[in-house]
């Protein structure tokens, strides 16, 4: 068996590797691909952690992790679409509008 | 009180109120007016006066002769306000609009109006042509106001206002034509010489209230009765002496006689009535009015005398000389003057009110034929360039040589019954005086046929053009002539004296009034008589002037080139007189220019300093706290503002830059939030775990 | 046993390497494409945590459904351009010690409690059959949540809707 922590260590990675990610990348859309990736350590970690203590609540957690990336990987980029329309970018640096 | 006064003397104070009326209306709608209207309005007023003036004579020679004397109070003027005397009595001061009606004011009243009337007639012939009639007319009528209020006050203060009233309307007419310099200039020196006498005069009112407690002429005899005074007292010789030097300056006396010959500027009727018979005798009056006073004060009198006789003779030599008609006759009237103030220097009062009477008859009538001439020479008023004008303009001629006759002192005219009066008591008081008088009786004769026969007779030197438009004077300016020449035929006769037979009338008139002293009573009705007698010194003066006319006759009619030889000869001497002594030049170096520097000094001072430090400075001052508000405004007040927003800018520094609308950076917050949410939680799992 | 443990090692490498290299590419399909490679990685994971209903919806779902989503808006966004431009933005330095900051601290927690709590060895048994028991609980228990998910899904599909429409 592989023991549970190094399923944790993997999601660990992936976590962080992911808010890197979200933190460093100018391009909005690898940004959405990089909370995908969030959300898919967040999985896993879940899914170990059902394995670990034999019940599938983890698990049915974890569906509803995925339906709700699905939900918000459409409207997300149903928004960049829409403020690619008005602006021509899709970099975040250049989305600061909403401040003073 | 007493039974009720008759009509006129009750109705005294109107006397003045008419030409005051009338003067109103020039004031106030005179402009809008018609020539005739003014004419009726104007003269209209004074004939007014003089009916009033004439009805209050006869009634008050009904009252009997001690008494003669009656005084109509108006209103209370000043109330009565109670201070010390000299002497340490309380008095009241009090001073009421009264007038006094006595043979003294009653002379002075007949006069005024009667010779006051006669000119206003005439300038409504000579002003005919002139600019400014109405205005000319309500200067006039003001003037009688003011010379009636004058002689009929029955108090020094109301005498004052007269006085006063007297010299505003002479600087008025003599500055008439006030486009002419040189009128404007002869208006401002007559006002401001005669304000340097009235000065004199008011020190003198103050005397005589603090040292007899009254200002009241009826009063002022118990006055003198009740303070013991002793002859020559030093006050009441102050106050003679300060009334004195007021007279000099209305009456044109040394030293403040320089006046009147610049007066000669203003219109002819003018001349005559204001320079002749009316104000120039204010201060004969007034020196008559309180002989009492000055009986009491011998050494005021002599200097009276003595001035009175030296400007008789000063002036007289300054006429011998002149050229100008009006001038010659502007300084005979200061010559004249002398003689009245010789007169009631000597104690002969009444004389010198009866030379004052002949004169303003024979002066004013000498002053409106002279207007007649020049009028017909078409404004000529040098002699040199007139003559052979008897026979063109015939009744100027007769008239004028009637009055020169007058005052030449030729028997029976006017001026010589009232000349030979003063003459005698001069003789008798101190014989130098008589010989000054009598050598300038000597010179006026001399110089006023000088004057009749440059302008009247030898070769005519008219220039061309005047020549063609010479011509009579017309009837308005004629008919008082002639009845002025009567006048100074027959003026005289009311004091016909005893030696030939009359009863001197008019000096018993005049008596109750001056207060002469008893002994000099008789004398001065019967004349007088010690060393020479009374027809001896008559028989002298009228020698002397018969010479002085042949003189004139032979320098001017016979050879008419030794004037200028004489005058040659006489070099300096002649210059010197010539310029009058150069009198105006030494008041302008010593008194005129240094007054004026005061002003330049002054007005350098107000300039500099008062407009420097005190304009100027308060300006710069002003803006001085202006800029120091302005800092502080702009520094501490602003400042203030804008250190709280510099401040909260500040402080919301770190809270701006948070917000910059970069969806990572609020990430990396939450990054930063989760490190420390975690690190407490690790902390706080760890103390519980040990 | 090796099977299980060259399988994970296989899986968490691929899902790693892929994971950083998603991050760093330049090109955005290349990103895409490693995604979807640490999304297979995902999977295998989940299978090995006999997880097989799961590793069906994550194959499905994830990579058929969402990636292919991706890949479309790709597409639409201007690729060219985005290709010559700064990758990295400027706070890159901060969030890598940041970041690194945080997986410490959870690390740390793991390291702490490694003796603490029993994960090596799991002690309890996986029901057999997956998909039965996955259907068994979402809907007995967690009935709720699903009804909710199915609205969340609604309105997630008509935000996408009005966001990606054009202006009427």
């Amino acid at each position: 068996m592989i023991p549970t922590e190094y399923y944790l260590i993997l999601s660990l990675a992936l976590f962080t590797i992911g808010v890197v990610g979200v933190l460093t990348r100018r391009n909005v859309i690898i940004v959405l691909m990089s909370i995908e990736l969030i959300l898919n350590a967040v999985n896993i970690n879940l899914v170990a952690f059902s394995h670990h203590f034999g019940s599938v609540d983890g698990q049915v957690f974890a569906i509803f992790i995925i339906t709700d990336a699905a939900a918000e990987a459409a409207v997300g980029l149903g928004i960049i679409l829409a403020f690619f329309r008005n602006r021509e970018t899709v970099l975040a640096d250049e989305m600061d509008m909403l401040k003073w | 009180m007493m039974s009720p006064l008759p009509f006129f003397l009750a109705h005294i104070w109107l006397i003045p109120m008419f030409p005051l009326a009338t003067a109103a209306m020039m004031l106030f709608f005179g402009r809008k007016l018609q020539k005739s209207v003014i004419d009726v309005l104007c003269a209209g007023s004074v004939f007014v006066s003089f009916i009033f003036s004439v009805g209050g004579f006869l009634q008050l020679l009904s009252l009997p002769q001690n008494n003669r004397i009656a005084i109509n109070v108006l209103f209370e003027w000043l109330p009565a306000v109670p201070y010390h005397m000299l002497d340490g009595r309380i008095a009241n001061f009090v001073a009421d609009w009264g007038f006094q009606l006595d043979p003294l004011s009653a002379v002075m009243i007949l006069v005024v109006t009667g010779v006051g009337f006669l000119i206003h007639v005439y300038s409504t012939g000579y002003m005919a042509h002139e600019g400014g009639y109405y205005r000319f007319f309500g200067y006039l009528n003001l003037f009688m106001f003011a010379m009636l209020m004058l002689v009929l006050a029955n108090n020094f203060l109301l005498l004052f206002v007269g006085w006063e009233g007297v010299g505003t309307c002479s600087y008025l007419l003599i500055g008439f034509y006030f486009h002419k310099k040189s009128a404007s200039d002869a208006g401002k020196k007559a006002f401001i010489v005669n304000r340097i006498g009235d000065a004199a005069f008011l020190l003198g009112i103050f005397l005589t209230s603090a040292v007899l407690g009254t200002i009241r002429f009826a009063d002022i005899g118990p006055a003198l009765a009740a303070g013991n005074f002793n002859v020559g007292d030093p006050h009441l010789v102050a106050i003679a002496l300060l009334f004195f030097v007021g007279a000099t300056g209305k009456s044109a006396q040394i030293p403040l006689y320089v006046w009147l010959p610049d007066a000669m500027e203003g219109p002819t009727p003018v001349s005559a009535l204001i320079h002749a018979a009316t104000m120039v005798t204010a201060g004969v009056y007034m020196v008559t009015r309180t002989s009492a006073i000055y009986q009491l004060a011998p050494a005021a009198m002599a200097v009276v005398a003595m001035v009175g006789a030296i400007t008789a003779l000063f002036a007289a030599s300054m006429g011998v000389v002149q050229t100008d008609i009006k001038k010659v006759l502007a300084y005979s009237t200061v010559s004249q003057l002398g003689y009245m103030f010789l007169a009631c220097g000597v104690g002969a009062f009444t004389a010198g009110i009866f030379h004052l009477m002949t004169h303003a008859f024979f002066k004013g009538l000498l002053f409106l034929a002279a207007g007649s001439v020049i009028h017909a020479l078409s404004g000529e008023q040098d002699m040199r360039k007139m003559g052979a004008l008897s026979k063109k303009i015939p009744i100027t001629y007769w008239t004028m040589l009637i009055a020169t006759l007058a005052i030449a002192g030729i028997f029976p005219f006017a001026g010589f019954l009232s000349k030979d009066l003063i003459l005698g008591k001069a003789y008798e008081k101190d014989i130098l005086l008589w010989i000054i008088g009598y050598f300038t009786a000597g010179m006026t004769a001399f110089y006023m046929f000088r004057l009749i026969f440059m302008t009247f007779h030898g070769a005519s030197r008219v220039d061309h053009e005047v020549e063609h438009h010479i011509h009579e004077s017309p009837r308005s300016m004629l008919v008082p002539l002639v009845v002025l020449a009567g006048l100074s035929i027959a003026g005289g006769w009311v004091a016909w004296p005893e030696i030939f037979g009359g009863n001197s009338a008019f000096i018993r008139f005049l008596e109750p009034v001056v207060a002469v002293p008893h002994e000099m009573r008789e004398e001065a009705v019967k004349g007088v008589s010690s060393r020479l007698g009374e027809i001896h010194l008559m028989l002298l003066s009228e020698g002397l002037v018969v010479l002085g006319i042949l003189a004139a006759w032979y320098l001017y009619i016979k050879r008419t080139e030794l004037p200028q030889q004489i005058a040659n000869r006489l070099g300096w001497f002649y210059r010197l007189v010539y310029n009058k002594y150069y009198v105006d030049q030494i008041y302008d170096a010593l008194f005129v220019n240094r007054a004026k520097d005061l002003g330049l000094a002054l007005g350098a001072f107000d300039r500099t300093v008062i407009n420097g430090a005190g304009v100027n400075g308060a300006g710069w001052l002003t803006r001085f706290i202006s800029k120091i508000l302005m800092w502080w405004d702009t520094w501490i007040v602003d400042g203030s503002v804008r250190l709280g927003a510099r401040l909260v800018w500040l402080l919301s520094y770190p809270v701006r830059m948070i917000q910059d609308g970069l969806v990572q950076s609020y990430m990396l917050l939450i990054v930063v939030g989760l490190i420390g949410f975690l690190a407490y939680y690790f902390h706080l799992a760890h103390q519980v775990m040990h | 046993m090796i099977v299980n443990q060259a399988l994970f090692c296989f899986f968490s490498v691929m899902a790693v390497v892929s994971a950083i290299l998603m991050v760093t590419r330049r090109n955005i399909v290349h990103g895409a494409v490693f995604l979807i490679s640490t999304l297979l990685a995902t999977a295998g994971i989940f299978l090995l945590l006999q997880a097989e209903f799961l590793f069906v919806v994550q194959i499905i779902l994830y990579v058929g459904g969402i990636m292919v989503l991706f890949v479309f808006v790709i597409m639409l966004v201007n690729l060219d351009v985005s290709l010559r431009q700064v990758q990295f933005n400027r706070q890159k330095y901060v969030a890598i010690v940041l970041t690194i900051v945080l997986a410490a601290q959870v690390f740390f927690a793991l390291w702490i409690a490694r003796n603490g709590v029993n994960l090596t060895n799991p002690s309890f048994k996986m029901p057999a059959r997956n998909t039965e028991a996955i259907a068994d609980a979402i809907f007995q228990h967690y009935m709720l949540p699903f009804e909710i998910a199915s609205i969340l899904l609604l309105v997630a599909m008509i935000g996408a809707v009005v966001m990606a429409k054009r202006r009427v």
